[in-house]
């Protein structure tokens, strides 16, 4: 029976796997509400939880959970975000180790940032300033690169004219973000460097991530079929009916949106975007209908996880939630990439 | 199925191919013949759509190319491309089974009937025993031999085949030759197909066409073109035509001392 897979299998496998997925993101919501400088006890969780859903946490353990919930929360739409773009921008660039901060969008981000906490700016004005940044950097390689992002064969050898913009813009953001650093007053320096490393402690839960996170994974399911054509083989995805251009644009665009919406609450938190797209496709297969799911979960609960970690390890004391995620990622990408040449 | 009318071909300010009339009714299967470089592959490409011409239109069932909307002429025509880069791990089934992309757009899984199609596609190509393997750890040959299993289960009535015979072993060669043969023969499939070899090209196709690559071309029935003296023209090298039994055989002249 080789190559006969019964038909009904495969979307089994996929609702089996996201189903157990939403669990250990809800777990992992628990784990977070409970573990911190002061660890919650479990008897008392059932009741506290109950306040926080009826809008009136007075006691101790209910205010201290819907604090933590409220930081899971923006850590799980953050690590979620970051992972659907890289799933994207991996098939988009038809690299499976491309990430979503390759093309700059995050170092645009950062240019913003920096640069309104450099002026002082109100809280505010840096996230603005750091989502302008974002954008300002997708809209110039969108004009740089579009012949990448158009329908045509001459893009067939590779998007690497799209690629290697991405990464000359790159490295001049961050020219100018060594820059400010370096004239940065002492007493900004810490804040300048937590927000560049990625750091949730003074992140506030939000719609708007939300909200485009869903839009993102509306897209993502809608055109699941024809992102799995063109990462098969551009020509051949257009032979087969793909609009590759306009496809093209779609997922630019909205992993631009997603990196935009992630660093801007979080600051530009590493590998995230590469290991977990990588992990799940080792795991799960390539195919992006449960890929781009099963991926968004996965990298909201390592992040809701890591950030947990986070403010665990040197409690009181809090690290930024991207030297966890740096520092669990680079073992397990190298260990990836060793597997992925020996093949 | 296939009108064009004069079409020009242009690379890079250099003249390929210069006012092309041919009309390729169904049930033919035509191969273009040609040096490196003289504009097959870019003619195959824009048959199938890929590249507007520079000149000139090509009309698929009475209607100009432009005029086609990409899902309907996904049904229309298929396209194996000359190589394959796979950038991901996918099963050859998964490659296969995107085959029939065309007709579920609006479905997330694919049913039984893309599964059946996608199994003979493979049976047919003989590599139904690699169904589960990934795409990047098969041979050339292999690779090859999936590329066209992928392309019979798009069932388009028009195959464009860009050297179809690349990496393949001689027993698989005359397999897909015969495959060919009974898919214009039979099921009334039309071909468009470029390769390299002579005999080959004799014995499958109805009709070729010569391109010499400054706009030149010469077409017709295959016994009519493929003579000593035109191929010898167009291919920049002496061929000697052989009768051997049954068979045409060509040969090209020794050179080497």
């Amino acid at each position: 029976m080789n190559g006969i897979q019964p038909v009904r299998s495969k979307r089994h496998r996929a609702v089996l796997f996201l189903v157990l997925l939403v669990a250990l993101a809800l777990i992992s919501f628990l784990v977070a509400g409970m573990v911190g400088s002061i660890a919650l006890p479990a008897a008392e969780i059932p009741s506290s939880l109950l306040q926080v859903f009826r809008g009136d946490a007075t006691s101790m353990t209910a205010t201290l959970l819907e604090l933590r919930l409220g930081r899971a929360l923006s850590a799980f739409v953050t690590g979620g975000a970051l992972a659907l773009a890289g799933v994207m921008m991996q098939a988009l660039l038809r690299n499976p180790l491309a990430d979503p901060y390759v093309l700059g969008v995050s170092a645009g981000a950062s240019v913003g940032a920096l640069a309104a906490m450099l002026l002082m700016c109100a809280v505010w004005v840096i996230d603005a300033a750091a989502f302008g940044g974002a954008i300002a950097v997708s809209a110039l390689l969108y004009l740089l690169a579009r012949r990448d992002l158009r329908d045509g064969t001459a893009a067939a050898g590779g998007s690497s004219l799209l690629l290697l913009t991405g990464v000359i813009i790159s490295s001049g953001c961050m020219a100018l973000v060594t820059l400010m650093l370096s004239i940065a007053p002492d007493g900004r320096l810490r804040g300048m460097v937590f927000w560049m490393i990625g750091d949730l402690s003074g992140v506030q839960l939000r719609w708007l991530p939300w909200v485009i996170l869903i839009i993102a994974l509306v897209f993502a399911a809608k055109s699941a079929r024809s992102i799995n054509l063109l990462a098969q083989h551009a020509e051949a995805a257009k032979t087969l009916g793909v609009q590759v251009g306009r496809l093209r644009q779609s997922l630019f665009f909205c992993a631009g949106l997603l990196t935009a919406s992630a660093v801007t609450s979080a600051g530009s938190i590493g590998f995230v975007g590469l290991i977990v797209p990588h992990a799940c496709r080792f795991a799960l297969g390539p195919d992006h209908r449960l890929l781009l799911p099963a991926a968004t979960l996965v990298g909201g609960t390592f992040l809701v996880l890591a950030d947990t970690m986070a403010r665990a390890i040197l409690a009181p004391q809090q690290l930024p939630v991207g030297v966890i995620t740096s520092l669990i990622g680079v073992p397990i990408f190298l260990i990836q990439l060793h597997r992925l040449r020996r093949r | 199925m296939l009108d064009i009318k004069q079409l020009g071909l242009r690379i890079g300010g250099r003249i390929l191919l210069e006012r092309l009339d041919l009309k390729i009714e169904i049930g033919q299967c035509w191969s273009i013949i040609g040096r490196n470089g003289v504009g097959k592959s870019t003619l195959l490409q824009t048959i199938a759509g890929l590249r507007d011409p520079d000149n000139g239109s090509i009309g698929l069932n009475g209607r100009v190319l432009p005029d086609w909307s990409p899902m309907p002429l996904a049904q229309q025509r298929a396209f194996l491309p000359q190589s394959h880069d796979d950038a991901f791990g996918y099963l050859v089934i998964e490659t296969v089974l995107a085959a029939r992309h065309p007709y579920h757009d609006l479905r997330y899984w694919e049913d039984s009937d893309d599964h059946r199609m996608a199994n003979n596609a493979l049976h047919a190509m003989d590599v139904a025993h690699l169904a589960q393997r990934d795409v990047r750890s098969l041979s050339g040959g292999e690779r090859q031999r999936v590329g066209i299993a992928s392309l019979l289960a798009q069932d388009t009535p028009l195959l464009l085949l860009d050297e179809p015979m690349n990496a393949l072993d001689i027993g698989h060669q005359i397999a897909v030759m015969r495959l060919l043969a009974r898919l214009y023969n039979e099921a009334g499939k039309t071909i468009v197909m470029v390769g390299h070899d002579l005999n080959m090209a004799y014995s499958v196709a109805t009709h070729a066409l010569l391109l010499m690559g400054n706009g030149e071309w010469s077409a017709g029935p295959a016994k009519e073109v493929m003579q000593a003296e035109t191929l010898s023209r167009f291919l920049g090298h002496p061929i000697d035509v052989i009768e051997h039994g049954q068979r045409t055989l060509f040969i090209p002249r020794e050179t080497i001392e």
